[in-house]
């Protein structure tokens, strides 16, 4: 059993309060108390008190456990409060949630269709003829897709490895000026508005190259994605333990080669994990693309063209009346892919966990 | 005049210091002859590992570390040796087994010629892994499950393998740095028959806290007290008559 010294105000037997703890350089308090072991919670006491006056006793004497019994009661009353608290707030945000998806489905599954994923989307007067008769819009996000396919994929081809390089660097000579820098930079690169990041790639790219692009929308979110890679890739370098990379270097690895071989791997899925989550955050991305990639009618391939994606689709279908049906299917399409990736990241994360 | 070929390792006033003006090993001088095992004992925190660290020049990959003094490796200055040369000849086990996470059985034991670029063909790969496994007497445990990864075999064949991953590069100094502290007594044993049994293959200078392990392994012992190698000699002398008073109060259990 744990004892531990209380003191106690010798008329009423009552532990002292807090401000009035027994402090040996007050007179008034010392001739006063008594020193008791007994059970009870541990508490702090001060050592100090064992150098006490002569007027003191030291008692040793079993505690009174039903003292504690009301306030053990209102304890349990409040954990359980804070419980269904717990419980409420997490319902409440649940709602939303569940009421965004029900929504996309209920309004979008009219429009989900194969059509969706194999026709461009289709023109207003298309759309009003189609509503005029009663049918489901024809056409659908071809040209969405392809666009966020090719606008992305040369943002991840930048940013990734930009990234990993930046990350390496802040996990390895983290403590120099130049890598504090650069880690605030990154921190606050994050925080900068998509509008704002957009309408710098529009000054930086876009008006240089004589107008918009894929490219300059790959470049918009590579700048997004930039500082979400660095600092993942940092903090899951430096979760390794430092005797992986001594033990690489002990073998007569070359740093380069410890780094590729030994502790990249093993940071592996805190890398993909980290580049995936980068990748959905700015897959829905719309204000950024909107003054840099523009949208484009048909299919595009050509990096140097204005290009249009799933995002950018979405908000020309909810500026146009005719073609409002198709908000939400494409909603659904974006949401569910990024559930995906989202899901994964997380499962990835936990299966390949290295230890 | 001693003849400085005769030790595979000569340390001459070396000193390490973590900060400046704090020497963690100060001014220690030895010579380790080859095919013997040196124990270095003393308390903790007393510089066994920073000396350790000191001569496969690991104190390198850190700044603030500062290294004085000369570390003959075979006669050459580890100092003007490339340091990947120096790591190669001097490997080392650490206090925790660290096999690589993300290799198999087989590539942890291969890891070394992988860090180091050397191409092995089939045959030759095969047959380095079981000489180095069944040196380490691990070979007829993990023969059917060499494409597992090194993390799942039980804590003391993980440090077994790290050992058998080092002496895959045939070193010819092996440094361990209190390799069975993280370990159970029976793993502990058998980490002890493999010490004896290496020595025929290469010099082993093994850091341990624990007293009748330095006098059932070692031919050699050290004693370090607060970063000063008090005493160095014949283990069994070192045990039987201890030459320092503060040796003495260390064997006797007087601190430590
Ligand atoms: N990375 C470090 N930074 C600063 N001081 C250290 C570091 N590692 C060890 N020391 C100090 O150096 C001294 C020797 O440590 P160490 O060699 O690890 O002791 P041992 O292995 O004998 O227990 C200790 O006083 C310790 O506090
Ligand atoms: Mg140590």
């Amino acid at each position: 059993m744990r004892h531990t010294l209380e003191v106690l105000n010798q008329d009423t037997s009552q532990p002292c309060d807090r401000s009035q703890r027994y402090n040996p350089t007050d007179r008034k308090v010392t001739t006063q108390q008594i020193v008791m072991l007994r059970p009870g919670r541990s508490q702090r006491y001060d050592p100090t008190g064992r150098n006490a006056t002569t007027q003191q006793v030291v008692t040793l004497r079993p505690g009174k456990p039903q003292r504690y019994d009301s306030s053990r009661n209102s304890r349990r009353i409040k954990d359980r409060l804070f419980f269904y608290l717990v419980c409420c707030c997490t319902f409440l945000t649940l709602i939303p949630l569940f009421l965004i998806l029900w929504e996309l489905i209920q309004k979008g599954y009219r429009q989900f269709n194969l059509g969706l994923f194999t026709q461009v989307a289709p023109t207003s007067m298309e759309a009003m003829l189609a509503r005029i008769s009663g049918d489901a819009l024809p056409g659908g996000i071809l040209n969405g897709i392809t666009g966020t396919l090719l606008i992305l994929f040369v943002a991840i081809l930048a940013a990734i490895p930009l990234g990993i390089w930046v990350g390496i660097y802040l996990a390895e000579k983290g403590e120099r000026p130049l890598a504090r820098l650069v880690r605030n930079l990154a921190d606050l690169l994050q925080g900068i508005p998509s509008i704002v990041t957009g309408i710098i790639v529009y000054i930086w790219v876009v008006r240089p190259m004589g107008g918009y692009s894929a490219l300059a929308g790959s470049v918009a979110l590579a700048v997004m994605m930039l500082p979400m890679v660095i600092r993942s890739t940092e903090e899951s370098l430096k979760m390794l333990p430092a005797s992986l990379k001594e033990a690489g270097l002990s073998l007569g690895g070359s740093y380069a080669s410890v780094m590729l071989r030994v502790l990249l791997p093993s940071a592996f899925s805190g890398l993909f994990t980290g580049s995936l989550i980068a990748i959905s955050r700015v897959m829905g991305e719309t204000a950024p693309l909107l003054v840099t990639a523009l949208g484009a009618a048909a299919i595009n391939w050509d990096l140097s063209r204005p290009t249009s994606s799933v995002s950018l689709l979405i908000w020309e279908f909810y500026n146009d009346p005719n073609l409002a049906p198709l908000v939400w299917s494409s909603s659904l399409l974006l949401l569910l892919i990024i559930l995906c990736i989202n899901l994964s990241a997380k499962s990835i994360a936990t299966k390949w966990k290295t230890q | 005049m001693e003849d400085t070929v005769k030790y595979i390792l000569e340390l001459k006033n070396v000193s390490v210091s973590y900060s400046p003006g704090k020497q963690a090993v100060d001014n220690v001088s030895a010579g380790i002859q080859p095919h013997t095992v040196t124990a270095i004992m003393g308390p903790s925190g007393c510089g066994k590992s920073t000396l350790l660290r000191a001569v496969n020049r690991l104190h390198e990959l850190y700044r603030d570390i500062r290294t004085t003094g000369e570390i003959l490796l075979k006669g050459e200055s580890v100092f003007r040796m490339n340091p990947m040369q120096v790591r190669r000849l001097a490997g080392m086990v650490f206090q925790r087994p660290n096999p690589f996470p993300t290799m198999s059985v087989y590539g942890n034991v291969l890891a070394g010629y992988k860090l180091n670029n050397i191409s092995l063909s089939q045959a030759e790969k095969d047959g380095i892994v079981e000489r180095s496994l069944r040196s380490v007497n691990l070979w007829d445990e993990v023969k059917d499950s060499l494409n597992k990864k090194g993390t799942f075999l039980s804590g003391g064949q993980q440090q077994r393998l790290c050992i058998a991953r080092t002496l895959a590069l045939k070193p010819e100094l092996l440094l361990m740095d209190e390799p069975t502290s993280a370990l159970d007594p029976i793993s502990t044993a058998r980490i002890e028959e493999l010490i004896l049994e290496l020595k025929k293959q290469v010099t082993i200078l093994i850091v341990t806290h624990n007293m009748s392990q330095a006098a059932r392994i070692s031919d050699q012992s050290m004693f370090m007290y607060l970063g000063e190698l008090v005493e160095f000699g014949p283990t069994k002398q070192m045990f039987t008559k201890p030459r320092d008073k503060r040796t003495e109060d260390y064997l006797t259990g007087a601190f430590g």
